[in-house]
């Protein structure tokens, strides 16, 4: 279903360069297997994939930390959302592109800057997924574990995370595709490898082919993440909804 | 021994208990008799110690149970999980005798949602007696149950305490249940609530409750 889904896509890819017959606006797909090839042996595409995708990793690890206690202090405690909820709504309509000149600007062109932007643009989004969770917690539940004095640690795996699990795959997996394509931006605008500084630096030779290259092998990647990763690990911690 | 004494409980500006105090020995079942909304499940959840917000004083024992409205499980863990994630020295031979007891042994490895909701609720009894309770608190247990399975729960209910004696403290607003399973029974009315008359009182009075939380 999923192949012949992505199969469709293809097809109209190679329709649409049919109708264009200009391999310098939109090469067919078998134009591109042996840039790729080339891109592969010399090294360069697993490098700079590399490099993005570590950046992925930190902001995807710092932003989902962050955001998680954010959204369950803001959730279980309503003084604490007062003061934060009109942070919350200027930084979730801050547009992307705004922090991430702020950020280079006042950190300077590096590292530090470039995961920072993409951390502020998603933390916002986790925050609010897991403040609905904070509040979703069932109080039965939490009298019962005290009245039976569980350990705390027993109460955060079985009884909290648990309840949680669907708010925190959702982030997860909403987080991952937002961040992956900020982090190709903040890469286009300040940074000297990664898949977006190569971008940048083909769309300026108006090179589609190779821009399609980078940007699809990406894409693959991100893919088996989500179908190797994410969507097994949802479907583990739904088994007793389906059961 | 369970010592209350709760000089006042309120929500906001509203008093709801004022000047309620009982002790309870051990073995001793009591049950709390009032009409809905007086206030008695706010009094079982200070005296289970979920609520602390209150005047007074309340000495309650190690091993607590509580058996609520609902069967309150965790849904997303086996029904012998449900007995081992709770009471963590209960080990799986003991968990499965536990189950057996309240007749669902043959439930162990289902999902809560798998059960019917008589299962359900005989696990949350089972989830109580298998800690070895000092005190047993159950608020309203049977309200929501048809005829049927409500004098079946209560069948069930009542050979269990039989067997584990526990301190057992009953919220009910059926004169019927708490015939059944009290010995004492302990009328609130008022607003605030206070005791309106102890069956079971004895000579020595509690002794008289002091300021501060517990």
């Amino acid at each position: 279903m999923r192949l012949l889904s992505l199969g469709a896509l293809l097809a109209v890819w190679i329709v649409a360069a049919g109708l264009t017959a200009d391999p310098m606006i939109l090469p067919q797909p078998w134009a591109l297997v042996q840039p790729f090839a080339k891109a592969v042996g010399s090294g360069a595409l697993p490098f700079h994939l590399g490099m993005t995708l570590w950046r992925v990793a930190w902001a995807f690890v710092l932003a989902m930390a962050v955001g998680t206690a954010l959204g369950l202090l803001m959730g279980r405690y309503p003084s604490v959302d007062r003061w934060l909820d009109p942070w919350l709504v200027v930084f979730l309509n801050l547009p992307a592109l705004v922090l991430i000149v702020l950020c280079y600007l006042w950190i300077g062109l590096n590292e530090t800057a470039a995961i920072t932007a993409v951390v502020l643009n998603k933390i916002p989004n986790v925050t609010t997924i897991l403040r609905e969770g904070a509040r979703a917690l069932d109080p039965g539940l939490a009298a019962m574990s005290q009245v039976y004095r569980m350990p705390p640690l027993a109460r955060l795996r079985h009884v909290v995370l648990p309840q949680l699990a669907p708010f925190l795959t959702g982030a997860a997996r909403s987080g991952l595709a937002v961040i992956w394509k900020i982090v190709l931006v903040v890469e286009f605008l300040g940074r000297s490898n990664g898949i977006g500084f190569q971008i940048h630096m083909f769309f300026q030779l108006f090179n589609v082919t190779m821009v399609l290259v980078y940007a699809l092998s990406f894409i693959l990647v991100m893919l088996a993440v989500e179908w190797l990763f994410l969507q097994p690990a949802e479907i583990r911690v739904r088994r007793w909804r389906l059961a | 021994m369970i010592r209350v004494a709760v000089r006042r409980k309120a929500f906001g500006a509203t008093d709801v208990l004022r000047d309620i105090a009982f002790t309870l020995d051990p073995g001793e079942t009591l049950a709390v008799l009032g009409p809905s909304g007086i206030g008695k499940s706010t009094l079982l959840r200070l005296i289970a110690g979920i609520d602390h917000d209150f005047d007074g004083e309340i000495t309650r024992p190690e091993r607590m149970a509580m058996v609520f409205q609902e069967p309150t499980l965790l849904l997303w863990r086996t029904a012998l999980q449900n007995l081992t994630l709770v009471h963590p020295d209960l080990g799986d031979t003991a968990a499965l005798a536990a189950l057996g007891q309240v007749g669902i042994a043959d439930k162990a490895d289902l999902f809560p949602r798998q059960m019917s909701l008589g299962q359900q609720r005989r696990l949350a009894l089972a989830r109580a007696f298998a800690g070895r309770p000092q005190l047993l608190m159950l608020d309203e247990p049977f309200v929501s149950l048809d005829h049927d399975m409500a004098e079946e729960m209560l069948a069930l209910t009542e050979a269990l305490i039989a067997g584990a004696r526990p301190a057992t403290i009953l919220v009910t607003h059926s004169e019927a249940e708490a015939g059944r399973l009290a010995s004492r029974v302990l009328r609130l009315a008022g607003r605030p609530a206070t005791i309106l008359a102890d069956s079971g009182a004895r000579s020595k009075t509690p002794p008289p409750p002091r300021l501060g939380a517990a």
